[in-house]
């Protein structure tokens, strides 16, 4: 497993990781402290989404507590050409490419299904059907060969394109086809799998008995396996993996370890299928505790760490009052673009829908 | 002047992909042995060389990553093709069709569209194994977001393929697989109608006969039996199966006052019912009978040695119009 920040906060580049540690090296000290910094702001948005939930302003949550680290590192790895099909936990890969925290929260309340304009930030929307975003993803990695954009060495035009996913996702038969027409078709993708250990109640050990790393193998898609809460790990690999995508030498899998400190969802109880001694193992190995630590020991001063958390409470009661001012949309909006063109039958019961809210007094 | 060509239903398909993809060049075909074999049913024969591999190649046999992969290059921004071998094996892309194609341009309201094609051979009557015969249109008719057609003589076929491909919405084109080598003219110039129209075969004024897809040859063989015997019976080809052109059959019905729907799909929560429902509540007063449906049985599909007395025939039809004559 490929580390460079041990959980003390020590820092160190194995030998065999060499041509990785090259690219945390060319990092500054304003890349270093921008990855706090979002770390710890999807951190403290993720509770106070939480705590919306608790307080009813949410329909659900999905905490991505614990994996900020594998998330925010691998956000930053990803090239500005490079598209990006997420899951659903992928808060914070979502912050680093410029997708509005509200649209997420516009999602889980319920006003919409995403609506971010996927072309423009190139973070495509969440999926909720386990895997099925892989397929898509592979898809538009084919059509970026079938454009010639995938190594032309012009670093303004090629791309890449990458898919997140969990642990419990890589059982579903669409990420093992996904895995082999990415194969057979050289696609320039890397498949980001965050290995957060449990599929809602399910242990990994229920998903996998090889690990995860090398289910590309049998299809011809070498891994390799990066402590997930390792920023620059994370960040090094993805970087690594897109850029040799981009150059033709796709695909490739990434297989982040790291762990859910929280609940599958806020309808999720753990402690039903979780020790507490194995959530405190995990909580002793943060990955915004280890990465302060390394900040320190690099010179970053206090009140860089208290401009942050300031920051992040900023952040919670900025997002508070947007989402208690969040509309509820029109109810023309269910018939909204189901079809681009006009359908009779959604024209139909749009017009009576309309007719009868007008005689009922209308929809508050 | 249009200029006109006699071709089968699987030539007139061929020729209309042929034309989209010399048309638009984002255009892709793809599919289980659609490169060189041009497809079991040769459907896409010659393609492959015409327009090289980088548009026409084989995908592994995998219908989930077929499709999965048809939306991630729809969402790159080309058209796919792309072509299920036979209507048993689509369910498993079903999660990738109904749950992801058919409900991406909602799911982002607007900022992408859709337009993949999905072709399926499907139906059954040519003495095949289980999987190879059967009439899946109602699961997919029943998912908003998708259109659904069926075409059903060449220049249908040769034009409705490509009004599907220029859609900006996913079309799944049902093509009637035992119909595959019936001949026809072909209008190489003007396209006939819209691709969600129904069309008025033959006129009569006792009964309506709805059809679509391969019953519609048998449906005019009923009438033509039936005008023998002294019925005059009205055949519409149905052509598009979602969304349905109710205009057209409800002016029928308002005409006969009498509706048979022939398919060869069970009858049971299918297109026929819907149509039998939608036609009750806008024509009740209309009616002379309740509407009849003639289909397949609520069986699975049986071994092919069963089939012939499984699919209706014109007989069948014909047996449903002296019962709907009755009331």
């Amino acid at each position: 497993m490929m580390q460079f920040l041990a959980p003390d906060g020590t820092f160190g580049v194995p030998k065999e990781y060499a041509q990785y540690g090259e690219l945390v090296d060319a990092l500054t000290i304003e890349d270093l402290t921008k990855f706090y910094r979002d770390m710890a702001r999807i951190r403290r948005f993720d509770i106070e989404a939480i705590a919306l939930q608790r307080q009813g302003q949410l329909g659900l949550w999905v905490p991505a507590i614990g994996q900020e680290g594998a998330q925010i590192g691998s956000g930053y790895g990803v090239g500005p050409n490079d598209h990006i099909f997420p899951s659903y936990r992928e808060h914070g890969v979502a912050i680093t490419h410029g997708v509005e925290l509200m649209s997420i929260l516009k999602m889980m309340r319920g006003v919409n299904h995403g609506g971010w304009n996927p072309e423009e930030t190139r973070f495509h929307l969440y999926a909720i059907v386990l895997g099925s975003q892989v397929l898509h993803a592979v898809g538009y990695a084919m059509g970026v060969k079938f454009d010639g954009l995938v190594g032309t060495g012009d670093k303004d035009k090629d791309l890449a394109v990458i898919s997140y996913f969990g642990d419990g996702a890589t059982a579903e038969g669409d990420v093992s086809e996904s895995l082999l027409f990415a194969a057979i078709n050289d696609s320039p993708i890397v498949f980001f799998v965050q290995n957060n250990q449990w599929a809602i109640s399910a242990p990994v050990e229920k998903q996998t008995k090889v690990p995860l790393y090398r289910r590309g193998e049998g299809f011809g898609v070498s891994g390799m396996r990066v402590d997930g809460n390792d920023v620059l790990a994370c960040y090094a690999a993805t970087k690594f993996h897109m850029d040799q995508a981009r150059a033709g030498h796709g695909p490739y899998l990434i297989e982040a370890l790291t762990y859910r400190v929280g609940a599958h969802t806020t309808s999720d109880d753990p402690t039903k299928y979780r020790s507490e001694e194995e959530v405190e193992y995990w909580k002793a190995r943060d990955p915004i505790i280890r990465f302060e630590k390394f900040l320190r020991r690099q010179g970053v001063a206090d009140d860089f760490f208290e401009e942050v958390k300031h920051a992040g409470d900023e952040l919670a009661a900025q997002i508070r009052a947007e989402t208690f001012a969040l509309p509820t949309p029109p109810l023309e909006n269910i018939f909204h673009n189901v079809y681009s063109d006009e359908h009779p039958d959604i024209e139909r019961q749009k017009a009576w829908l309309q007719a009868y809210e007008q005689q009922m007094g209308g929809h508050e | 002047m249009s200029s006109y060509k006699d071709m089968a239903i699987a030539k007139a398909l061929n020729a209309g992909l042929q034309k989209a993809m010399q048309d638009d060049e984002k255009v892709l075909v793809f599919g289980e042995d659609v490169a060189e074999l041009g497809g079991v049913f040769r459907v896409t024969e010659g393609l492959h060389k015409e327009f090289g591999e980088k548009r026409v190649f084989n995908s592994p046999i995998a219908e989930s990553g077929i499709v999965g992969t048809a939306i991630g290059l729809a969402m790159r921004g080309y058209r796919p093709v792309a072509e299920i071998q036979f209507d048993g094996f689509v369910f498993p892309a079903f999660n990738q069709i109904t749950s992801q194609l058919a409900k991406l341009t909602y799911r982002s309201e607007g900022f992408m569209q859709m337009p993949v094609v999905i072709r399926i051979p499907y139906g059954g009557g040519i003495g095949a194994v289980e999987h190879h015969s059967e009439s899946p249109e109602a699961y997919f008719a029943h998912t908003a977001g998708l259109r659904i057609i069926s075409p059903s003589n060449p220049n249908d076929a040769y034009w409705m393929i490509q009004q599907a491909i220029q859609s900006p919405d996913p079309v799944i084109v049902f093509e009637p697989k035992r119909r595959y080598w019936q001949k026809g003219p072909v209008n190489l110039d003007v396209a006939p109608m819209p691709m969600h129209s129904a069309r008025l075969l033959r006129e009569g004024n006792q009964v309506t006969l709805l059809a679509y897809g391969p019953m519609v040859t048998t449906a005019l063989q009923a009438a033509e039996i039936g005008a023998e015997e002294g019925v005059s019976i009205e055949v519409i080809d149905l052509r598009s199966l979602a969304p349905v052109d109710y205009p057209t059959i409800f002016a029928s019905v308002q005409k006969t006052g009498r509706l048979v729907v022939a398919a060869e799909a069970p009858t049971n929560v299918s297109i026929s019912s819907e149509i039998a429902a939608r036609v009750a509540e806008h024509n009740f007063y209309h009616l002379e009978a309740p509407v009849l449906r003639v289909g397949g049985f609520d069986t699975p599909y049986p071994p092919s040695k069963l089939e012939e007395a499984y699919l209706p025939d014109a007989d069948r039809i014909l047996e449903a119009v002296d019962r709907i004559m009755a009331y």
